[in-house]
């Protein structure tokens, strides 16, 4: 079943003058289709101003689709009464770790959303304690968000959104204000969350390292999907990333090179064990 | 620079004190400053000196953390004493010049830089044995009621404690833009007034904008969770009355009705 | 003419229980004309390190002198070397705030007392130099996309006609596009004026491809410092303390165990491709049109 889905998704944003008359509108969703099956671990890739955030903004119901309809847990998002079961569903981890964490304590911080659903206290801590241990960030539940690493803050983030139980969680740009440490940190947390809990994720990125054991991959252009397939059949097709103002992994590219040098190397190479590999092959 | 600033000046440790539920706190500072007001007499001050300090002994904070408070408010302390002495008519003990200075203002004088310190004690005990989210969440649940009549108690008690989340992030981002001003040879600290003033654009402009922009942020990461106001919350601390709570409402009366008893019965010297 | 440092140590909160040392007898020489990358994980003094370079951050101990001169003498002009060592932080679109892109970026002549004229000669003089179309000179700053944000703000440094150019974490938070185009163009910068650049990184790919020295930042000590292929040649150790070479120096040595002839100072995509078509084409000539797509055979 999927838990979510879109049908000719549309969002426009709509600037309006002092008198209210339409000054420009701006399409970042542009007749988007999206279907997500449960348990899978979805990457979106695109340029900054490629459309990706304001899709994850909708599986949230933070923003609502100007036409066409979406669907999160059979659920429509534009309904009002079904706001609250939205959010619930679907948990949203966004760039900044910063300005996202409400409570100057870590525990308390992750009981947040469970507060706010109107979970009994004695079940408050319970999740509390589940989610820190999920994360990994059991030893710091008393400290104060301030003194942490970007990496263990977003890895917080994550505990405040899976103490609420969702069945799938929404990460927009989570490692962009990272170093490699605290990058590596979350999307192995995300990974983590997916096999063992069998979380649904949608990592939002434009970093292509990320995306590579990705069940599939989205790439957007202009408020459109472009691309859809597997890590390797997206990154089998080098110059069209480019285009679209993405990188390759460092390995794909070498290969590429290669093979456009007149060495067979297959194609969709990922990882440098695949590259070394397809090099001892042809020795 | 400004890093050295820290807010609230909580003090670890483990005594009853810091265990007592923050309503208990904020009502007995309350009652404690009520009663400075209704001492009379030196068996009165000397009522609330004996509890002053036997709180403090069992808060377990070293003295001279309460005493860092009471350096802040020194010259006011001063200025009130001076006024005191020199401007409370009655029999004059010495006269030089245009000045007098009279038994009462003596009295008048030293009353009152008794009381101005023993209320910032006070209040010390209560700033250092709780944390400022033990505060604001008592704070909240002591004004639920206001609640009814319409003041938005949860509201305020939200804002109260983002504020307090805030503020460190915001003070160390001034320190940031105010490095990189100066890395463009923006000057913040030369010139007259006026000069100073417009120096300071540089850096309020970049921190307003960016203090909009967290706050933009937050709401939305609030409402992603599901936040919407303080209906149908529940909460991972609720704050509900132990028996040593009880012991110390039943504390307090009993020393509140000890000054009184002493203000009624030992008015001496007046 | 250089920057040079003599057993600079740098501490945090000295007299408390949290003491950090955040810099730990630093000694370089940062020559003219250099291209250099510092590289180290977040709290490994890199950031601390170059804000001591233009004076904000003053060394506990040690002596930092810039073109000779002892920039911890009494009379010693630091807004002046402020303007010499331009420093751009990270994410400087934050201390962005006139209400035109031109006025902000005159913000730094300005405060170096030049006349009107020449402070708005020099700002549109960096607005060119950064490749910001003409008609958004007048418009406001924070109207731009982020990556315009950036040029706008490292404009606002080059205005000041820095002779050495210090920039931290300069791609944080953009896009691949984004980054490559930042990179580029203070590559441009260093080529055509001839400036010394410094650029701190954390990432091994970006800093390998353009720099000609790189300097590895540890615990608030110099670990490392040489050209990008003596440093990786450290990677085993670069590994230890949580930072990595470039992939392609893994794959460089990973070949040359299994016999591969390659050479494993390569460090760029670009080196690796050559030594790899020098080593796969190399071999026997029998098998070789075996490698080869008939094109090129």
């Amino acid at each position: 079943m999927s838990i979510i889905k879109a049908r000719q998704l549309v969002h426009e944003y709509i600037r309006r003058d002092e008198e209210g008359n339409v000054e420009s509108i701006d399409t970042a969703l542009d007749h988007i289709d999206l279907d997500v099956s449960e348990g899978q671990f979805i990457a979106v890739l695109g340029h900054n101003g490629s459309g990706k955030s304001t899709l994850a903004k909708h599986i949230n119901a933070l923003l609502t689709p100007t036409e066409g309809t979406l669907w999160v847990d059979g659920k429509d998002v534009s309904e009002e009464e079904n706001i609250f079961p939205v959010r619930q569903t679907a948990g949203m981890v966004f760039q900044n770790p910063d300005n996202q964490i409400i409570a100057s304590v870590v525990e308390e911080d992750v009981a947040f959303g469970p507060e706010n659903i109107g979970v009994p206290t004695d079940e408050i801590w319970a999740r509390v304690a589940e989610s820190l241990s999920a994360v990994g960030m059991v030893k710091y539940r008393q400290h104060s968000p301030n003194k942490l690493s970007g990496g263990q803050k977003q890895r917080i983030a994550i505990a405040g959104v899976l103490a609420m139980q969702p069945k799938c969680i929404v990460l927009d740009e989570p490692t962009a204000m990272l170093d490699p440490n605290g990058r590596r940190e979350v999307i192995r947390t995300a990974h983590e969350l997916n096999k063992k809990k069998g979380v649904t994720i949608i990592l939002i990125t434009h970093y292509m390292e990320e995306v590579v054991n990705a069940d599939k991959v989205y790439v957007m252009d202009k408020g459109k999907i472009v691309l859809k397939g597997t890590p390797r059949e997206i990154f089998s097709q080098v110059d069209k990333l480019k285009q679209y103002r993405l990188d390759v992994p460092q390995m794909t590219i070498l290969a590429h090179l290669l093979r456009q040098s007149g060495i067979r190397i297959p194609l969709g190479i990922l990882t440098r064990q695949e590259l070394l590999e397809a090099i001892l092959n042809i020795c | 620079m400004l890093r050295e600033i820290t807010l609230g000046q909580y003090y670890q440790a483990e005594s009853v004190i810091h265990k007592l539920d923050p309503r208990v706190k904020l009502s007995g500072t309350l009652i404690y400053i009520v009663s400075l007001f209704c001492v009379k007499g030196i068996a009165g001050l000397a009522v609330a000196t004996a509890f002053l300090f036997l709180v403090i002994k069992i808060s377990k904070v070293p003295f001279r953390f309460m005493v860092k408070g009471l350096k802040a408010i020194l010259i006011l302390m001063l200025i009130t004493g001076v006024f005191n002495l020199f401007l409370t008519p009655g029999e004059p003990l010495v006269r030089f010049w245009i000045f007098k200075i009279t038994a009462e203002g003596i009295k008048n004088a030293l009353i009152m830089i008794i009381r101005l310190s023993y209320l910032i004690l006070g209040t010390s005990i209560m700033t250092l044995t709780t944390t400022p989210n033990q505060l604001t969440d008592g704070m909240e649940k002591a004004l639920t009621p206001l609640g009814k009549i319409g003041v938005p108690v949860h509201a305020v008690a939200m804002m109260m404690s983002i504020a307090l989340r805030f503020i460190p992030i915001l003070i160390e981002e001034t320190d940031k833009i105010m490095k990189a001003q100066m890395a463009r040879g923006a000057d913040f600290e030369s010139g007259n007034l006026l000069k100073r003033v417009k120096n300071m654009i540089p850096l309020l402009v970049p921190l307003f904008i960016s203090a909009f922009r967290r706050a933009d942020d937050l709401a939305m990461a609030m409402e992603a969770r599901c936040y919407h106001g303080g209906s149908g919350r529940t909460k991972m601390k609720p704050l509900h009355y132990e028996k040593r709570d009880g012991f110390s409402y039943l504390f307090l009366l009993l020393y509140f009705s000890l000054v009184i008893l002493c203000r009624i019965w030992l008015p001496w010297p007046q | 003419m250089s920057i040079i440092l003599d057993k600079v140590n740098y501490v945090y909160s000295a007299d408390t229980s949290d003491r950090i040392q955040a810099l730990k007898d630093i000694n370089l020489e940062l020559k003219d004309g250099q291209f250099i990358g510092v590289i180290g994980h977040t709290g490994s003094g890199k950031s601390t390190l170059v804000q001591h370079l233009n004076g904000l951050m003053k060394a506990t101990s040690g002596a930092i002198y810039f073109n000779g001169r002892d920039i911890y003498e009494e009379d010693y002009n630091l807004r002046e070397l402020r303007s010499k060592v331009g420093l751009v932080f990270q994410y400087p679109e934050h201390q962005l705030f006139e209400t035109t892109i031109f006025d902000d970026v005159s913000f730094g002549p300005k405060n170096q007392n030049l006349s009107k004229e020449e402070a708005g000669l020099r700002a549109f003089e960096a607005l060119r130099s950064v490749g910001l179309p003409e008609e958004l000179y007048y418009q406001s700053p924070f109207d731009l996309s982020g990556g315009q944000k950036r040029r706008v703000a490292i404009a606002g440094v080059l205005a000041m006609r820095p002779e050495v150019l210090i920039l931290d974490e300069p791609t944080a938070g953009l896009d691949p596009a984004g980054r490559d185009e930042i990179l580029d163009l203070v590559a441009r910068m260093h080529k055509e004026r001839g400036i010394t650049v410094i650029l701190v990184s954390h990432s091994m790919e970006d800093v390998a491809k353009y720099v000609e020295r790189i300097i590895v930042m540890n615990q608030g000590s110099v670990m490392l410092d040489g050209t990008p292929r003596d440093v990786f040649a450290h990677y085993r150790e670069l590994e230890v303390v949580g930072l990595a070479a470039p992939q392609v120096t893994y794959l460089m040595h990973e070949l040359r165990e299994h016999g591969i002839m390659v050479d494993t100072g390569a460090t760029t995509i670009e080196e690796a491709r050559a030594t790899l078509l020098e080593a796969l084409m190399g071999l026997d000539a029998g098998r070789r049109d075996i490698y080869l797509e008939g094109n090129h055979a």
